[in-house]
């Protein structure tokens, strides 16, 4: 933007301020970028997202739509200025009761709301609704904001120091990471810079699929003065393909000559910040040809359309099979049978938090800071690519503002890393909101096709279902998908005979990767939607019908595998009595004619956590410093969901010592070792386990030490450890003991890895050690003139095992079905057409209804504590119970997700007319 | 690349000679349309120029400052017959957007799904439009003549919006239908405002957002309507053809959908409005 011109003075967070700025500078780059004041987050820099809210005058505004120059004796408050040397009620409700999760949108959140109560101390829940309407959140599903908001003085989580030592699990400690969350102070991606570091900006590719050549690079940087280099393929030193499953890596840091899908980076430009910034990007030198290009599976399958990758014959990426029995027997000597189809779309993750972050040279070491899910996934494919050793790359995460699968993928990683290797200066990248939608991974469309069957008994007797993944231009993780798909596609339920094959396709769409549920909560839509269908034709009821054939202990699956710790009849029988109440009232309010038609449905959810049939360790180390702090290096990345605060409390318990002593040591690769990725549901029950057995090691050092048996008791007390046994009591100077390799007094380092096995050819074996269970009831209201629908409420009963954190569990399962509410009714990326907030929509705070969470816990033999996992099985059942209830309320079945006005109104006329 | 932020309107409209400048007002759109990229034009920013803020009601007219935001909006006491320019600009954006984003700003942005437009064209709105050579009024719905085109000149700015008293009579109701609750670009919107007589509609304004390249004023309808009593609105409205809109297959809803939807939308905001009119009535 033009150079700095104007001298502007007003009033921040009630200091008096002067400062350079140039006239249309936004209010939100002169916050950041000459202020300092980084609590302000850039989510979208359109108005879309609202991350950015500021108070101007006392009036709520996004801060990214605000000129500098009328900011001239004005007063502006940001989160930084919500609390007055302590938190203030409002941040201190937020933390309580569990309304930030990751953090990025809290800021905007926080603003808006104190605005709010400044104006109106006890606003209603439409009230609330009303003001925070303009601030998009994709975590917490906006209930406990809500709550936060009406309730600031009501307490629910407790303090770290009030939690009974010993007692950490089942406890609910407000997160140990919150504070920053709620005062501003978190970093995040955007939120540091070295101050001689380079912008980099990225030529993508603005074609589907095209060859490309790049001209004159020289004569470029000559004609812009401040632009310092351009890097091409021709300049990765390593080997410039990258993949997060190593036998399918396949994608080019910058293309080599051909782009594969829009979006596809082609080429770096370095420069200082004020040069990229002011960079026209057409004026790089590049020339395009577009070739013939595939969107679809079918049009990828199509007649003369060549292998985007050679050696993957028709585009075929993968295709993952299970089998069991004999299923077309079963179908065809089946009392009732039913057959259908479904299509779901492209499903952006919409993060706040476009990926951002940066790169340095430490001596000869790269280090990078950016936010991430997989940090040593990172170092590895980092390192490949720029041909470093992995020891020579250090992947400093940075907070996180929500990934939910997709940055799970390397980004910006080795691009910044490319240029401060090459030029040896630090190197800077904040994603667009455009390029962070255009370039990312999204959840896989499918198109879906199954036939399920069942007895007179009403048991179901078998199953066949078939699924195309369109998996995009690269893998990523389209072979996950292709495998986890046909090991759940039957649901919780005893499906003796059945046969599931999952394919991944390649199209030139955008990559498919991971989001939560990698490819289970669009098979769920199909089979669940069937089991309305088949209960309806067996005149059941259909919760009944569910409850019969869901899976117990001792069953097997559709692998072969022997199940104990089954949770999924409890979550379905917890619901009866909702179900019955939710009848009785669908009953009556549909006995009024009328244009709106309440319905109510029910589906479940069953889920392996972690990798699937493959190695999937975590490694947690813990040690005590001579000063009596225990440090624990924990790093399964916290992106919000809570593992910070999870882990930490199952160590506690497993080493007897208290949670407040606990002090945590990030995913640093250079500090804490390998917990794994943040992904498939793994942290509270992979890392968690690995945290118990490091805790109960670290515990049987003390106590071997200290000569005492395994009953004894461990305080810390002003540098010593304090065990006692009875009557006995002992008192160990840490100072006086040695410390060990890693620095510590005492410490442990322990790792787990789930005892799975390879399948066969059938698909038969144990791919997950552990599965989570959940069922979903929801009621909701359909207008028949207009095809819109109104949720009404959401009862989720989810069967966790043991509740670590019964506060951060409530958290996962209304984030979870707010992102389900948006798979069914609203989200649906068109590639090329829908790259920002406002066209792509995700369900706002007046989206996701009331939601009543019950927890169910049947131990896992196998979990820390008994617990599983959850952070994905919570959205799996909500997009086809809300398909069911709107079947139940109108009669028609949406083929296609997202359930638009548009679409439910097409089912309701094209049944009308027979 | 040149910056301007006058104080005084002769100022603005002197510049607004020399060249083509882009019109910075309350930036909801200014900013969202320069995206990341640098900017590439001049700028003249009138958020220097006082006179252009607030609503007034002159004996003819009610006049909205081309600087009036929609928070303004909700918060003047005007005639029930603005209630579905209140309810419109409740659905603008957010509450974040309705604090800078301006009425006027809406309109020069010529969006087929601007929320303004509908109830600005049942109030049979006007534009001012002023150069250095004088000022000029055009109604709104011969300013806004396509998607994203305005009949201001390059010289010209916006400086009000006009709305006769003449058609301040009655209530009004506003319907924006949208898939989510908040932040909506709406599938389709419909503003109405009726005098009723009697039991009867004396005189009908309807217009539809959204269903064509620029929002309509159904005045098949509206002359349809005159003399007819409540329970003969939705069959009356059923009975119409809606020859004024020409919708397309987008995103957000396909053309069939919005045929369908925009009738059935246009009937709840005539009885939102019939309604309205009756507390009034009552209320007088």
């Amino acid at each position: 933007m033009s150079g700095k011109s104007l001298s502007l003075s007003l009033e921040v967070n009630g200091k008096s301020i002067v400062t350079e700025v140039s006239p249309l500078q936004r209010l939100s780059s002169v916050l950041r970028d000459e202020l300092g004041l980084t609590g302000t987050k850039v989510g979208c820099d359109a108005g879309d997202c609202g991350a950015c809210s500021v108070m101007v005058d006392g009036a709520v505004v996004c801060a990214c739509l605000v000129p500098a120059a009328g900011l001239s004796g004005k007063s502006v408050r940001t989160v930084e200025g919500l609390s007055n040397g302590s938190l203030s009620a409002l941040q201190e409700s937020f933390l309580r009761h569990g309304a930030a999760q990751c953090g990025i949108c809290t800021p905007g959140v926080l603003v808006s709301a104190a605005a709010l109560l400044e104006q109106n101390p006890t606003p209603s829940e439409t009230e609330v609704q009303d003001a925070l309407g303009g601030v998009l959140c994709r975590c917490t599903g906006y209930r406990k904001i809500i709550e936060a908001v009406m309730n600031a003085n009501r307490s629910v989580g407790v303090d770290a120091s009030m939690v009974e030592q010993g007692h950490a699990v089942g406890a609910s400690p407000i997160r140990l990471d919150g504070e920053r969350k709620v005062n501003g102070t978190e970093i995040f991606g955007a939120d540091e810079r070295p101050a001689d570091a380079l912008s980099v900006a990225v030529v993508r590719s603005p074609h589907w699929h095209a060859d490309f050549e790049i001209g004159d690079t020289e004569a470029f940087i000559a004609a812009h003065p401040g632009i310092v280099a351009v890097f091409t393929a021709a300049d990765i030193p390593g080997e410039n393909r990258f993949g997060v499953i190593p036998p399918f890596a396949d994608q080019p840091a910058l293309a080599e000559g051909r782009a594969r899908f829009r979006g596809e980076a082609v080429a770096l430009i370095a420069g200082e910040r004020g040069a990229i910034e002011a960079l026209d990007m057409d004026a790089f030198p590049i020339r395009w040809q577009e070739l013939p290009h595939a969107l679809t599976p079918d049009e990828a399958r199509r007649e003369g359309f060549a292998d985007l990758h050679e050696g993957r014959a028709g585009n075929e990426l993968t295709r993952g099979f299970v089998e069991c029995g004999d299923p077309e027997g079963a179908l065809s000597k089946a009392f009732v049978s039913v057959s259908g189809e479904i299509e779901t779309s492209y499903v952006e993750h919409a993060y706040i938090e476009p990926e951002a972050g940066y790169a340095m040279m430490d001596g000869d070491m790269l280090v990078i800071k950016a936010c991430t899910q997989a940090p040593y996934m990172d170092r590895d494919d980092t390192a490949k690519v720029l041909g470093l050793p992995p020891e020579k790359v250090r992947i400093v995460p940075l907070a996180t503002g929500g990934g939910f699968g997709s940055k799970l993928d390397v980004s910006l990683q080795p691009l910044v890393g490319l240029v401060a290797l090459k030029t040896g200066r630090p190197a800077a990248i904040v994603y667009t909101r455009g390029d962070s939608m255009r370039s990312t991974t999204k959840r896989h469309p499918a198109t879906m096709r199954a036939s399920i069957a069942a007895d007179e008994a009403g048991r179901v007797t078998g199953m066949v279902f078939e699924g195309d993944f369109n998996t995009g231009a690269y893998a990523s993780w389209g072979p996950t998908v292709a495998n986890r798909v046909p090991v759940h596609a039957s649901g919780p339920y005893r499906t003796p005979n059945y046969r599931a094959t999952g394919r991944a396709i390649h199209t030139n769409g955008p990559i498919s990767g991971a989001f939560r549920g990698f490819g289970v909560p669009q098979a769920t839509i199909m089979q669940e939607t069937l089991y309305d269908r088949l209960a309806e034709k067996l005149g059941r009821d259909r919760l009944e019908f569910r409850i019969e054939n869901a899976l117990a202990d001792g069953d097997r699956t559709t692998c072969g595998q022997v199940l104990s710790g089954v949770g999924i009849r409890q979550c379905l029988e917890a619901l009866k009595p909702h179900w019955a109440r939710a009848q009785g009232e669908a009953e009556k309010a549909n006995a009024r004619e009328g244009r709106v038609r309440r319905g109510i449905g029910v589906a479940s959810c069953w889920y392996g956590c972690g990798n699937t049939a493959l190695p999937n360790p975590s490694t947690i180390r813990v040690g005590i410093t001579a000063s009596g702090a225990v440090m624990l290096h924990q790093g399964a990345v916290d992106i919000g969901q809570g593992s910070n605060t999870v882990v930490t409390q199952i160590c506690a318990d497993a080493s007897g010592l208290p949670l407040s002593a606990f002090q945590l040591v990030g995913g640093d690769t250079g500090l804490t070792p390998d917990a794994g990725k943040t992904s498939a549901s793994r942290q509270t029950y992979v890392t968690g386990k690995a945290a118990e057995k490091a805790g109960r090691a670290l515990r049987e050092k003390i106590l071997r030490f200290a000569n005492v048996s395994e009953g004894a008791a461990i305080a810390l007390e002003d540098g010593a450890l304090v065990i006692s046994e009875g009557t006995e009591r002992r008192r160990v100077a840490l100072s006086d003991i040695e410390a060990d390799a890693h620095g510590y007094a005492f410490s442990a380092e322990e790792t787990y890895d789930p005892p799975t096995t390879a399948l066969d050819e059938k698909g038969q074996g144990v791919p997950y050690a552990v599965y989570g269970y959940g069922a979903q009831l929801v009621e909701l209201e359909v207008d028949t003139t207009l095809g819109t629908v109104r949720l009404l409420k959401i009862t989720a009963a989810h069967d966790v095992g043991r509740a670590i954190n019964p506060l951060l569990v409530e958290g996962q399962i209304e984030g979870g079905i707010a992102q389900g509410i948006g798979l069914a009714l609203m989200e649906e990326y068109v590639p090329g057409r829908t790259e920002n907030l406002h066209d792509y929509l995700i369900p706002t705070i007046g989206d996701v209804p009331p939601i009543e969470t019950i927890l169910v816990e049947v131990p896992d033999p196998e979990g820390p504590f008994g617990a599983k996992g959850l952070g994905e099985h919570v959205l799996i059942p909500t997009a086809p119970a809300i398909l069911n209830a709107i079947r139940h309320a109108v009669g028609v079945e949406v083929t296609k997700v997202p359930a638009t006005p548009s679409r439910i109104l097409a089912a309701i006329r094209a049944r009308e007319n027979g | 690349m040149d910056y301007a932020r006058p104080t005084e309107l002769e100022e603005a409209l002197g510049l607004l000679c020399t060249k083509r400048w882009s019109i910075l007002a309350g930036g909801t759109d200014f900013y969202p349309a320069l995206g990341a990229g640098p900017l590439r034009s001049d700028v003249l920013d009138i958020n220097g120029l006082s006179a252009l803020s607030g609503i007034e009601e002159t004996e003819t007219h009610f006049v909205i400052g081309a600087r009036t935001s929609w928070s303004a909006v909700i918060g003047a006491a005007l005639p029930p017959a603005f209630d579905m320019l209140k309810q419109a600009a409740r659905e603008v954006g957010s509450v974040q957007i309705q604090n800078t984003a301006t009425v006027a700003g809406n309109l020069c942005n010529a969006s087929p799904a601007a929320d303004g437009v509908p109830p600005l064209l049942a109030l049979d709105a006007e534009v001012e439009l002023r150069s250095a050579k004088g000022a000029r009024h055009l109604p709104l719905s011969a300013f806004i003549l396509g998607n994203r085109k305005t009949a201001r000149a390059d010289d010209e700015l916006l400086t009000a919006i006009r709305v006769p008293k003449a058609a301040t009579r009655g209530a009004s109701g506003f319907v924006k239908l949208g898939a989510r609750r908040y932040l909506v670009i709406s599938i389709a919107m419909a503003a109405a405002r009726v005098v009723p007589e009697g039991g009867r509609i004396a005189k009908a304004a309807i217009s539809v957002g959204s269903c064509s390249a620029v929002a309509q004023r159904l005045s098949g309808l509206e002359a349809r309507l005159e003399g007819v009593e409540r329970p003969e609105l939705r069959r009356t409205v059923m009975d119409y053809a809606f020859p004024e809109l020409s919708p397309i297959d987008d995103v957000r809803g396909t053309a069939a959908y919005r045929r369908e939807a925009a009738r059935e939308i246009v009937i709840r905001a005539l009885e939102q409005a019939w309604q309205g009119a009756g507390r009034s009535e009552v209320a007088a």
